[in-house]
């Protein structure tokens, strides 16, 4: 596809400055007046700020699930009913635990998916939220698009965690021998990932680009 | 292009607008494995494959099928001294039935069962009649919609991930057998690959619009006026 623009130096004619309105969901452009996408029934919102504020409520909901699921044990392990030792794990508990049974391997995993990537995924946000809009060159919205892409991508693979151990305790019912039940925490790091998911989903990608100079070289 | 294409810069017919950045492109037809990225952002605009349709129909009709086998086929085993437990996803629902995390374990099934299923199921209805070149039933727009909204929340290949840590964890207590649904959910994570590499959202949106369903969502459009020249965009 090509652009409606000829020369390569013109700044890039988006549907927002055309006066149209860009569907978000399927690129369908409409008159600015329209309300809703008639091809494919998404609302046609124009890029501004304004939209930032349902990425906040997310985040911040986020935020706030986010402490308990750190502080409140992960699942609670009951070996010979209790007699040989009743242990609960938070989810730092839970990594120390599998580095003490020396598989590193899977340590990393679970650190990563459960403390490094929620933890940036915060950041990342509202770095993003903060920056949005605000004037950049083409090289700064290429890295912020880069970093909501990988924000994006990455989200869903927190939710490794609330697996793990809904697997365990459906899996480790051993009546008198072993048995692991989930605790508090599973619940509110499952919310705190969906929050978050629903944070990074309501960002809109448009503000990226919104806040570059009219007239650049390479854009 | 045998044709200059037309677009018109008043009701954004003939053009379309970068999903991620907003950037205009003026609509032109694809040959068949061509890909159109956007000039700004570089995402993929458009890719058009051939026989995508049917490979999207088979590949949705093959998870599901896995995924109603996932369900009812044993997942694991564990045993150990003794004490054996075989559980199927389903025993698992039935297990938590009663309880404070009934929530937590349907939000669970549904990421990894339902979700799943739902959308090929959705995929379904807007593709076969599309494939089968006749018009798209009602409402096809909304489940497309759907089923792609619903994409990030269909967690099957998290699941395998996760099920191995779990084998880690519990290895050291009992013994764990890998059933057929694990097997299945493996099986999964390669059908959704592939489906992903066939879909083009573009054309599929195409598809369902000059298969007829322009004005699901509103009220008939005046008629565009007839195509007349307008100024190019460098001339305005």
């Amino acid at each position: 596809m090509s652009a409606p623009t000829g020369q390569p130096a013109a700044p890039i004619l988006t549907a927002h400055r055309a006066g149209l309105a860009g569907c978000a969901r399927c690129g369908r452009v409409w008159p600015s007046d329209q309300v809703k996408c008639r091809r494919c029934g998404a609302h046609l919102v124009p890029p501004d700020r304004r939209g930032l504020q349902a990425v906040w409520a997310w985040w911040l909901a986020g935020l706030i699930c986010y402490i308990p699921a750190n502080v409140f044990p992960m699942m609670s392990t009951q070996t010979f009913a209790g007699l040989a030792g009743n242990s609960e794990a938070t989810i730092l508990g839970g990594v120390a635990e599998l580095i003490h049974y020396g598989s590193y391997d899977i340590a990393i995993i679970v650190f990563v998916a459960s403390i490094i990537v929620p933890m940036g995924k915060f950041i990342a946000i509202a770095w993003l939220a903060t920056v949005a809009g605000r004037p950049a060159t083409v090289d700064q919205a290429h890295t912020r698009l880069k970093t909501y892409e990988v924000v994006e991508f990455i989200g869903r693979w927190s939710m490794i965690d609330v697996f793990v151990v809904a697997i365990l305790s459906a899996l480790v019912q051993l009546g008198f021998v072993a048995s692991i039940h989930p605790g508090p925490a599973a619940v509110s790091f499952a919310l705190s990932v969906a929050f978050t998911m629903l944070s990074a989903q309501s960002f809109d990608a448009r503000l990226i680009w919104r806040g570059l100079p009219l007239r650049s070289k390479t854009d | 292009m045998e044709r200059e294409p037309t677009y018109d810069l008043k009701t954004g017919r003939g053009l379309m607008a970068c999903p991620r950045c907003d950037a205009l492109h003026v609509e032109e037809d694809l040959d068949l494995g061509e890909t159109a990225r956007c000039i700004r952002c570089g995402t993929v605009l458009a890719k058009p494959r051939d026989g995508a349709f049917a490979q999207l129909i088979a590949l949705a009709f093959t998870s599901v099928v896995l995924l109603v086998g996932a369900v009812f086929f044993p997942f694991l085993e564990v045993s150990t001294m003794g004490f054996g437990n075989a559980s199927s996803l389903f025993d698992v629902a039935l297990a938590f039935a009663e309880g404070v995390l009934l929530p937590l374990v349907l939000a669970v099934l549904a990421m990894i069962i339902g979700l799943p299923i739902l959308r090929s199921v959705l995929l379904l209805y807007t593709l076969v009649p599309l494939a089968q070149g006749r018009p798209p039933r009602r409402h096809a727009a909304r489940a497309y919609r759907w089923s792609e909204i619903l994409r990030p929340w269909s967690m099957a290949e998290i699941f395998v991930i996760g099920t191995a840590v779990a084998l880690v964890k519990v290895a050291g207590l009992a013994t764990v057998h890998l059933g057929p649904a694990f097997w299945a959910f493996c099986a999964l994570i390669f059908v959704n690959l592939a489906s992903r590499a066939f879909m083009c959202q573009t054309s599929i949106w195409d598809a369902i619009e000059d298969a007829g369903l322009q004005t699901e969502f509103g009220p008939r459009a005046t008629p565009a006026p007839p195509s007349q020249p307008l100024p190019r965009p460098e001339d305005a």
